[in-house]
């Protein structure tokens, strides 16, 4: 059994990213159970997408300790989540930072050296800039597929795999740009 | 045959379309929503939104009775709304087959109560189905139609949020369109005056018995086997955490029907098994009728009343097997929903914030006013409440009427707002309402309303003139305003306050996420004119920071809309790039 999350703030574009890799996984057989989040918590709050493909998925969600690859949206919610990774797991990060309220209203901190706190935990991590990667393919709005791009190597599939499933979940008009930050986000990862 | 992933909620309108359901009506609600976005596509059936889940409920009953396979979709509170006509329902039947589906909300993602629908079937004596799945969605869909016709019966459909917004598998088949079913006027089935519905009583009771004889046939609820040591009796999503916690370590009792329970069946398998558990969400409701039948079980003495099941805690709790949980949490600052960047409701709050009102509010994303820093609303209960509740509080505290006003959304005014605003109007109320209209239906994800001028299926169609209907029920002081004309909206206000009467305000910008409204060139800070003063900061938007002794903006976020700018005293926000 693969375990996913995609974590991150609501309304950077989470639903598009966990449709790929459902796309992917039915590509290759498998079964495959995706748990979302609609409603209030798509208005800027914290939001998680389980992805689970194997021979046999009951559960949509994910049990703690047993997600293989968290790809994360904004750096402090990787932390967030890091209850779900298992052993050995690795945590894919944006390192944009979006702070929440509470942190903008000065009730809170936005958490120090995230990085850092990875290394001291021993746990894997590819961190890098997806939006910056984004831009640079041609638009903000491609975060995502540069993530998934960066984390395609600990998911497994071949390029064509992965192109297969952009094709069947996105916009020809937007293919060649989310291949462009696919790419970009494959070298960092 | 063709497969396709699909959330809970595609796949009943997929079994919609399948079952040959010709008529759909339902207001939104989360996590119900999709059902009725999805079943819009087939050009098939007929779909609309209602201006709530009563008026819903009542167009498909009567499509149901009038011949044609029909269906309502609502959230657990819609059915609260929908609840008269379904009590009513039961007593005289269907014709052709009525089927509502309710979704309930473990955990409250996105709602204010955690109720346990459940209860609804027993009371109002309908059968309910409930999923585990989106193969089970589109396959119960049809079976409460079959159940439906064969029994005589409005059919509760139950989801909840892991089941409605999660993907799996379904099979897609072709529609079967059953033909119109005459229509034999019968007043003594359709007319519930007392002396019918006295005769109607007897039939729901002998159906209800007839549906326990169903209940005990595997047609409806399984037995999945597995080590007899542990059954487990189960149903919905509970079914598969239980199923992944426990594996072959158990055998279970799936049942896809959760109202009437099968009786003859929960003995035998009782008997079958060492040490029996009911493993539900919420409420003892299964529990309860096991041990009612003299069966010994464990239940909530070993799960939660309260928010979602894991399969981890399910594994704990019964086979003793620790979660593989590695990494500890790290303390990370809450991330609550915020209002978004642009969103028209963030000068109305920032107003009624600096006018310091008391703020009767509603159910919306301009709920969202209520959280720091606006912090600008005190009570919100249940779609309307915001209209009644004002009235009562200015009648018990009259010399206070002029410090409070009400704040509800178009639609939600549309669902149960203009019933309160008549009783204000009628009993002479001093109540100032805000009508914050966005244009759309908002939180649940841009449905249109009546006021939208929209259908469902993208036909124009008459608008509701918000102004004209406030007047038509007696509101002679109607004002219209932009809630980001900060200065103009505080000065209405306070006219409006200061009259002894019903006054509504209609704050009218449209929701920034709709695709009409044009997302501006991000806003910048002239660190050098900037004072530090944070007055900016006052108006909550997740693009505005501060640090290092002055503002900042996220350029990724601004959508450009300016509030920060009119917040700014020195001129410090510039407009896109122009510093």
């Amino acid at each position: 059994m693969l375990n996913i999350m995609i974590v991150g703030v609501g309304g950077q574009g989470s639903l598009l990213a966990s449709r790929i890799l459902g796309s992917l996984f039915e590509a290759a057989g498998l079964e495959v159970k995706l748990s979302e989040v609609h409603g209030m918590a798509q208005r800027g709050g914290s939001v998680v997408t389980y992805i689970r493909a194997g021979e046999s998925v009951a559960s949509p969600l994910i049990p703690k300790g047993e997600c293989d690859c968290i790809i994360s949206f904004e750096e402090s919610e990787a932390l967030r989540y890091l209850p779900w990774l298992k052993k050995d797991g690795t945590v894919v990060v944006n390192t944009q930072h979006i702070q929440p309220m509470p942190v903008l209203t000065g009730a809170a901190k936005y958490p120090e050296d995230i990085r850092g706190q990875f290394a001291a935990m021993n746990v894997n991590v590819v961190a890098f800039d997806a939006l910056g990667a984004a831009v640079e393919a041609g638009n903000a709005r491609c975060a995502n597929v540069a993530l998934l791009g960066a984390a395609s190597k600990v998911i497994g599939r071949t390029p064509d795999e992965w192109h297969a499933a952009m094709r069947k979940t996105i916009k020809p008009a937007l293919l060649d740009l989310n291949f462009k930050a696919f790419e970009i986000g494959l070298k960092a990862g | 045959m063709e497969k396709k992933l699909a959330l809970g909620n595609e796949a009943i309108a997929r079994g919609l379309y399948q079952a040959g359901c010709t008529f759909v009506s339902s207001y939104p609600g989360t996590p119900s929503t999709e059902i009725t976005e999805e079943v819009a596509r087939y050009p098939e059936v007929y779909a609309e939104w209602a201006p709530n889940e009563k008026c819903a409920a009542e167009a498909a009953y009567g499509a149901a009775v009038y011949g044609r396979r029909s269906f309502a979709a609502m959230k657990h509170v819609g059915l609260n709304v929908a609840a008269d006509l379904l009590f009513s329902a039961s007593y005289a039947g269907v014709n052709a087959g009525f089927v509502m589906c309710v979704a309930d909300d473990q955990g409250m993602h996105s709602s204010q109560n955690e109720q346990d629908s459940r209860h609804y079937a027993r009371a109002s004596k309908v059968p309910m189905l409930e999923p585990s799945d989106s193969q089970e969605c589109c396959d119960y869909v049809k079976l409460a139609f079959e159940i439906s016709e064969e029994y005589d019966t409005p059919v509760l459909l139950r989801t909840s949020t892991r089941v409605a917004h999660s993907q799996s598998f379904i099979r897609l088949e072709q529609r079967t369109e059953p033909p119109m079913r005459d229509y034999v006027k019968n007043p003594a089935k359709y007319i519930m005056t007392p002396a019918n519905a006295q005769k109607r009583h007897p039939i729901v009771e002998a159906r209800t018995e007839r549906l326990i004889e169903l209940a005990n046939t595997d047609r409806l609820n399984r037995i999945i086997p597995g080590s007899r040591k542990i059954g487990v009796i189960t149903a919905g999503i509970a079914y598969q955490y239980a199923r992944e916690a426990l594996g072959d370590n158990a055998t279970y009792l799936k049942l896809a029907m959760v109202h009437p329970l099968p009786t003859t069946l929960l003995r035998t398998f009782a008997a079958s098994v060492d040490t029996l558990y009911v493993i539900e969400e919420l409420d003892d409701f299964i529990e309860q009728q096991v041990r009612a039948l003299g069966i010994e079980c464990h239940g909530k003495d070993t799960f939660s009343l309260i928010g979602e099941y894991t399969p981890e805690r399910i594994r704990a709790k019964i086979l003793g097997i620790p979660s593989a949980q590695v990494y500890d949490a790290p303390a990370v600052p809450v991330r609550p929903p915020v209002l978004c960047p642009g969103c028209p409701h963030r000068g109305l709050f920032y107003v009624l914030g600096k006018m310091k009102l008391t703020v009767s509010g509603d159910i919306g994303c301009y709920t969202l006013g209520s959280a720091p820093p606006l912090g600008a609303m005190d009570t919100t209960l249940d779609m309307g409440a915001s209209i009644g509740m004002l009235h009562g509080r200015n009648t018990v505290r009259p010399d206070e009427a002029a410090h409070a006003v009400a704040v509800i959304g178009d639609s939600t005014f549309i669902h149960s707002g203009i019933t309160g605003l008549v009783n204000a109007v009628y009993n002479r109320s001093a109540s100032t309402v805000i009508i914050a209209d966005n244009s759309i239906t908002g939180m649940t994800g841009h449905q249109q309303n009546p006021t939208t001028g929209v259908t469902l299926k993208g036909d124009v169609t008459a608008a509701v003139d918000l102004t004209a209907l406030c007047h038509a029920v007696g509101v002679k002081r109607v004002r219209v305003c932009d809630p980001y004309d900060i200065a103009e909206l505080e000065q209405i206000l306070r006219e409006e306050l200061a009259a002894p009467e019903v006054s509504v305000v209609i704050a009218r910008r449209p929701c920034a996420l709709l695709k009409t409204v044009k997302r501006g060139k991000p806003y910048t800070i002239d660190a050098s004119a900037c004072k530090g003063c944070r007055m900016c900061m006052r108006i909550g938007c997740p693009a505005v920071s501060f640090a290092d002794g002055h503002a900042a903006i996220d350029a990724s976020l601004c959508v450009g809309c300016d509030l920060c700018a009119r917040m700014c005293k020195f001129g410090a926000v510039k407009k896109g790039g122009a510093v």
